[in-house]
């Protein structure tokens, strides 16, 4: 297998047993033939338990016990498929709206969300619902699959009007690149192999869209942001004065003697090597993880950001963000919570609720400003120091925060910053 | 194609790097638990490289079920000596002397729950707030829900149904007096990841990873290996055969398999063709459909 170029692509679906999500999961792992003796052995002993015809394949995707009892997902589970040109992990959530919280964790590090629509019932609440989060979340490829097309005699027509139905509501969402593929899960028809039974459809199946679609141009190639992780001093025998900035390239591309900011003091300087493990390099780019040194002695610590002198990212205290409430206590007004920002780590408040959005319809509701678990809304935060940041849709790394509760230690809020 | 890319391990890597410089920022005493398994390998190379010229931050944490492959503990002082890092072991054994736990009785009679006491007393006289382990979400379904920071209560249990929500890549490492949590870095690696990072940065393995001649006792339907912990009985036919391992355990626990695969490329080769989850030579997790969940739970890797 000639993997050492293939990259790494992560996509999320969303949905119910009812939908086939398991089943379409199940028959990826299956016809790429990423399930092992063992696991088939269980399941199919399993399928016949329960007397089901034939392997059941959404049985591979069973997780935790009670998940297992209650035939559901709960929570978000990872899996992981290799093919010849790709590997991919599949961020698996549940998608029924009091699981809100689980999608939008999942769509937080995807590149491409599979939204599934049953060709029996059309655009439904879900539909609207899991586009909405994939919309919130910036992924930047969609891809519809209209299931159980066996059950609607592989109707173009049918297709057709789904699609329509559908472009109906992208169009009021900022979503990039979206493709339809009509499918079968149960039968396997453009799942993995081009389906015999829909000769009018021109495009790839579904496997071969996710091997080929372009995710190269999704990070920020842009604007250079260097969060500082930690500093590197080994202070000892032939590294005495060696000073390296540790951290993950967030965006844009850094080489050496590249004239640099450090914010937030504002001191500048010049990048003398960038080093890993291996050797220093020449060019660093997202994600790469790396050790930056800089020709001045310059107080650098955890939290202060590299960019470059000539593109700087907004320092502000004050920001407006869209907010995924996350939490079974609802938010606390005007109470005070970290604020988890790339390295840096601040008190926040929660200043103003401006309006909730409903996840069903995209309506804003701006009476009602508690914000319970599941909730998205739109509001304005104040730190206690600055935060050098972007917009969400321009940078998911310096465009993000989450919110945590100093009283629970609990992970309360995510955010996608707006601007200021 | 840009070429502003990089590829499915180099990103992998990269990613277990952040994780690990992450937990050197957020935690007070953090160890590798340290199993000399190719996982926790990998885990204390990336380490290395993660803090690259400085050496590794972090002590090796090693639960000692007193069964061990010889291999093993010759491997574990050798790397530990090599890094100049701190060895801390938790003795099964001394748990046991201790009144702590009691042995197993019976014929499959292992010391694989027990651990999970030596291990977290361990981890409570040591004051360790962060244990870095080398498990994958592709290893089992109750790992496929694990997250790269995951919360211990006083206990040391986990509640997998009131996980935090992990986004992005930002880690909530926070946590009262008494709690702790496991790391695990290589969190979205595959067996198959893991063997082709290991063949492309030549990292050394112990020698029970590659096929060689041991004796052997068929049981649980895989090859166990003889060794002085075994129970045998009179059914048991002690076999002489060709294997390798593919995860090290417990000794009295740990499956080979038939292989004649003895350099790393073969090994490479042959998992790629495997069809046979790794754990399913492990009888650990045999015990119930749950086995592992409910382990977990408890405190267990």
């Amino acid at each position: 297998m000639k993997l050492e170029n293939s990259q790494l692509l992560r996509f999320t679906t969303a949905g119910s047993v009812d939908d086939g999500k398991s089943t379409l999961i199940g028959r990826l792992l299956y016809d790429s033939k990423s399930i092992f003796e063992d696991q088939l052995d269980a399941i199919e002993k399993t399928s016949i338990r329960k007397g089901h015809e034939g392997i059941d394949l959404a049985l591979f995707t069973d997780g935790l016990r009670d998940e297992r009892e209650q035939g559901i997902t709960i929570d978000v589970a990872y899996r992981y498929f290799t093919t010849p040109k790709r590997k991919f992990i599949i961020a698996d959530t549940p998608g029924h709206i009091q699981y809100t919280r689980n999608m939008v964790t999942g769509a937080s590090t995807a590149n491409a969300a599979i939204i599934l629509i049953d060709a029996r019932n059309g655009v439904i609440e879900q539909t609207k619902r899991h586009s909405f989060i994939a919309s919130l979340l910036q992924i930047s490829h969609i891809v519809v699959c209209i299931n159980k097309m066996d059950l609607v005699d592989y109707s173009e027509e049918k297709f057709n009007n789904i699609v329509a139905e559908y472009e109906n509501i992208s169009s009021k969402m900022l979503i990039k690149d979206v493709q339809y593929i009509p499918i079968s899960a149960l039968k396997g028809d453009n799942v993995v192999n081009r389906s015999k039974n829909m000769d009018w459809y021109m495009g790839a199946p579904l496997l071969h869209t996710l091997e080929t679609m372009h995710i190269s141009s999704d990070y920020n190639k842009v604007d250079a942001r260097f969060p500082v992780q930690t500093v590197i001093r080994p202070q000892r025998e032939g590294f005495i004065d060696y000073r390296g900035y540790a951290g993950r390239i967030a965006s844009g591309i850094f080489r050496p003697n590249d004239e640099i900011l450090v914010l937030p003091s504002g001191f500048s300087s010049r990048i003398k090597s960038i080093d890993t493990e291996q050797g220093s390099i020449d060019e660093a780019y997202p994600p790469m993880s790396v050790a930056i040194t800089l020709e001045d002695d310059i107080d650098i610590s955890r939290g202060d950001m590299i960019v470059r002198s000539k593109n700087k990212p907004e320092c502000s205290q004050d920001i407006e963000v869209m907010l995924c409430w996350l939490n079974n206590s609802p938010a606390k007004p005007r109470a005070k919570y970290t604020i988890l920002h790339t390295s840096n780590e601040q008190k926040a408040m929660i200043k103003e609720i401006l309006y909730k959005v409903d996840v069903n319809t995209f309506n804003r509701d701006s009476d009602d400003k508690e914000l319970r678990m599941n909730d998205i809304c739109r509001a304005k935060i104040r730190t206690t120091k600055p935060l050098m940041i972007d917009p969400y849709r321009d940078n998911r790394i310096t465009g993000s925060i989450i919110l945590v509760d100093d009283s629970t230690n609990e992970t309360v809020a995510a955010g996608m910053i707006i601007s200021q | 194609m840009s070429k502003y890319y990089l590829n499915y391990l180099d990103e992998l890597e990269s990613e277990a790097i952040f994780v690990l410089r992450e937990v050197f920022a957020k935690f007070q005493n953090p160890v590798i638990l340290f199993s000399g398994g190719k996982d926790s390998i990998l885990v204390t190379h990336l380490a290395k490289k993660a803090f690259y010229p400085s050496k590794i931050p972090f002590a090796l944490m090693h639960v000692d079920t007193g069964h061990n492959f010889p291999e093993t503990i010759a491997f574990r002082d050798r790397l530990v000596n090599e890094l100049d890092a701190q060895l801390i072991v938790g003795s099964v054994q001394k748990s046991i002397d201790d009144g702590r736990v009691a042995e197993e009785k019976g014929k499959n009679a292992t010391r694989n729950a027990l651990q999970i006491t030596t291990l977290l007393d361990t981890i409570e006289s040591e004051r360790i707030d962060c244990a870095i382990g080398g498990a994958r979400r592709d290893e089992e379904k109750a790992r496929a829900k694990e997250r790269f920071f995951s919360h211990r209560d006083e206990f040391g249990q986990w509640d997998p149904k009131n996980q935090r929500p992990e986004l992005w890549n930002m880690f909530n490492g926070k946590h009262f007096e008494g709690e702790h949590f496991r790391v695990f870095p290589i969190s979205n690696w595959t067996e198959m990841d893991v063997w082709n990072y290991l063949k492309r940065e030549k990292i050394e393995l112990p020698s029970l990873y590659f096929a060689h001649d041991r004796e052997v006792v068929w049981r649980n339907g895989s090859w166990i290996p003889n060794s002085d912990f075994l129970k045998l009985d009179e059914n048991d036919k002690i076999e002489k055969k060709r294997i390798r391992f593919r995860t090290l355990g417990d000794i009295t626990i740990t499956g080979g398999i038939e292989s004649d695969a003895d350099t790393i490329e073969k090994v490479a080769e042959e998992v790629a063709i495997m069809r046979q989850t790794e754990r399913g030579n492990r009888s650990d997790d045999k015990r119930s459909e749950s086995a592992m969940e409910d382990r977990k739970r408890e405190g267990y890797f």
